[in-house]
């Protein structure tokens, strides 16, 4: 005869109603580590994404992505004639706000030479950029679909494909058009500065052919170390490992946000902790009587604790669960990508375990303190 | 003048019972004697603050005497101390309680009330089921044995609570305000039955009653003023 078990069915309403509330704490508590590790994914996805074994960026920079970095983009064929690479290629990134139907879309723009390394590698709709220019692959959580026109700066892209999980560590969906398109993206002047320049007798202005990096991707015997020594011989270029890279982005742009997401986390965490003791203690105190009477008929400790302890337990699991279920509907609707690991889970049932157990102290304390007398008596 | 030769189930013998000390000392029992027979049903009556609960409750081992002796079921188990570790398994063992609304808990219907006792004193489940409906029917509320407390009536859930007191068979039932929350009625229903009980498993009662209309259910009622409690009145 569980008493647990059969006080918690016979106050079910109630119960059911106390894991809603603790569920929906959980679900938060789940979505803040899914927008956490979604923070890092993307911060890294953006990074992996052109599979470079090595990224030579401006010299005394950590670009592209944690600072701005220039270099001409003659810099390709150099590092494509260095021993131990494979293939090199030319990439800009910029972030652009474009009006799409009424709404305005922030785009973190890649600047890519179709046939060299950097371009979407998987499809998932459409084809990737077959013309020279005005054609664009962008990330699906841009809203965007095949065949769709954007217009970017002064020129109308046609969507050509779609890609999956593609962000920048700000959450910015990213689209893909060549560097030529990208380039002119990123200097060219609006209609009236351009008339100015023009009576100012500067001439028109030339877009610059410079871009933000260029990847390589290595023989399979080649050491990257190496190679990136080889690149910083140049003094005007700095040589980076993927490895590298990743760190940087981890270290320096999403630190940040990290760490206040992993201390909303553990305020979270002790919220729900406080929440389920003031449950656990609530639910003790209504049973005082109850305790005292089965202290009385002779109940031993390990009976009492065992009834408060389950129901703790049980509160957690099924606030666990239900909380589970419930981001699990919901998180492709967040604006921001949230990624739910099993281990995730798995550890927040750990935690989530040890807090109702430690909660359940309190209720504990009480119930163990209560005087058997007071049974008797009104 | 006759003597009792049944056996001696209760024995209190100079029992007393202090709160605070100094001026702040309050004597809620001085020197009390009090000895209850197998199959006795006996009533403590006494104005409020009297002692009545606080005596219910050192015979029950739930507080402690401040001096004296506490024998019960022939086994000395207070003597200036406990001399048993587990005092909730000495209540298990030998006493049964009937409290004055009946106390029954609320989650377990009404064999699961009786059969837990009996589960917490190591019958397997079976046993204790069986047990329990056994008792229900003897005390004829076995046809409610599925209802939950909340939905007896004042007399089935007395009944049940009775049971409960029962299952154990304890050979001291100790009762507090029985019938207060009964009419007359059933309160002469329930005595009865109490009586019928106390005889029929040689055990003994003592209630601690206000309530005038059952008093000549007793074979004896105790007086208790300021602490003190007279020699017994046989009705």
């Amino acid at each position: 005869m569980n008493l647990a078990y059969r006080d918690v069915r016979h106050n079910l309403f109630r119960f059911v109603l106390t894991c809603l509330g603790l569920s929906l704490l959980m679900a938060v508590v789940l979505a803040m580590i899914g927008i956490y590790n979604g923070l890092v994914a993307d911060a890294l996805n953006i990074v992996k994404a052109p599979k470079a074994d090595l990224w030579v960026v401006e010299a005394g920079t950590q670009g592209p992505f944690a600072e701005a970095s220039s270099i001409p983009s003659e810099t390709r064929n150099a590092i494509a004639r260095l021993h131990g690479v494979a293939a090199a290629g030319s990439l800009t990134y910029q972030t652009v706000e474009a009006p799409f139907r009424g709404d305005t879309l922030r785009l973190y723009v890649i600047g890519y030479e179709p046939g060299y390394p950097g371009g979407p590698e998987i499809i998932s709709e459409g084809r990737s950029i077959e013309k020279s220019h005005f054609e664009i692959v962008v990330d699906d959580k841009s809203g965007l679909k095949v065949g769709d026109v954007i217009r970017l700066g002064r020129n109308p892209f046609t969507v050509v494909g779609l890609v999956k999980d593609t962000m920048n560590s700000g959450g910015d969906p990213a689209v893909f058009i060549t560097l030529r398109d990208a380039q002119v993206l990123q200097t060219q002047l609006a209609p009236a500065a351009q008339r100015v320049q023009v009576a100012r007798d500067q001439g028109v202005f030339k877009t610059q052919d410079n871009v933000a990096a260029v990847i390589a991707k290595l023989e399979p015997d080649a050491d990257p170390q190496a190679v990136a020594q080889t690149v910083r011989q140049w003094k005007h270029l700095s040589a980076l490992t993927q490895g590298d890279q990743e760190s940087i982005l981890l270290l320096s742009v999403v630190d940040r946000a990290k760490r206040q997401i992993g201390l909303f986390l553990g305020i979270l965490l002790t919220v729900s902790a406080v929440v389920i003791a003031l449950i656990i203690y609530t639910m003790t105190m209504e049973k005082l009587k109850q305790i005292a009477t089965l202290k009385l008929i002779g109940a031993p400790d390990r009976t009492i604790v065992g009834l408060i302890v389950q129901q703790s337990v049980a509160l957690g699991a099924v606030g666990w669960s239900f909380g589970l279920v419930l981001i699990l509907l919901v998180k492709d609707y967040f604006p921001r990508r949230v990624v739910l690991e099993p281990i995730n889970a798995a550890a927040l049932a750990g935690i989530i375990l040890v807090v109702c157990i430690a909660a359940s102290g309190l209720g504990v304390r009480a119930a163990l303190k209560v005087d058997p007398a007071t049974a008797i008596g009104g | 003048m006759t003597v009792d030769t049944r056996r001696v189930i209760v024995n209190v013998a100079n029992v007393s019972k202090h709160y605070g000390e100094g001026d702040a000392r309050v004597d809620a029992l001085k020197s009390v004697d009090l000895s209850v027979h197998a199959g006795e049903v006996v009533a403590l009556l006494g104005p409020s603050g009297s002692g009545k609960t606080t005596l219910l409750n050192i015979i029950g081992c739930i507080i402690d005497p401040s001096a004296g002796k506490v024998i019960l079921d022939d086994e000395l188990v207070y003597d200036d101390r406990w001399l048993r570790g587990d005092l909730r398994k000495l209540r298990l063992d030998k006493i049964g309680f009937i409290f004055q609304f009946h106390n029954l808990l609320p989650f377990l219907n009404a064999q699961d009330n009786v059969a837990l006792v009996l589960k917490l004193a190591g019958k397997s489940s079976a046993e204790a089921q069986r047990r329990a409906l056994e008792l229900l029917d003897y005390l004829e509320v076995g046809h409610r044995k599925d209802a939950m407390p909340a939905l007896l009536s004042g007399g089935e859930a007395q009944r049940v609570a009775i049971a409960r007191a029962l299952a154990n068979s304890p050979r001291i039932i100790l009762a507090d305000e029985p019938t207060a929350a009964l009419d007359s009625k059933r309160a002469g229903v329930v005595m009865d039955l109490l009586r019928k009980l106390a005889a029929e498993h040689d055990a003994c009662i003592i209630a601690v009653t206000h309530d005038e209309k059952i008093y000549d259910r007793f074979d004896k009622v105790f007086h208790l003023r300021d602490g003190q409690l007279d020699r017994g009145e046989a009705m």
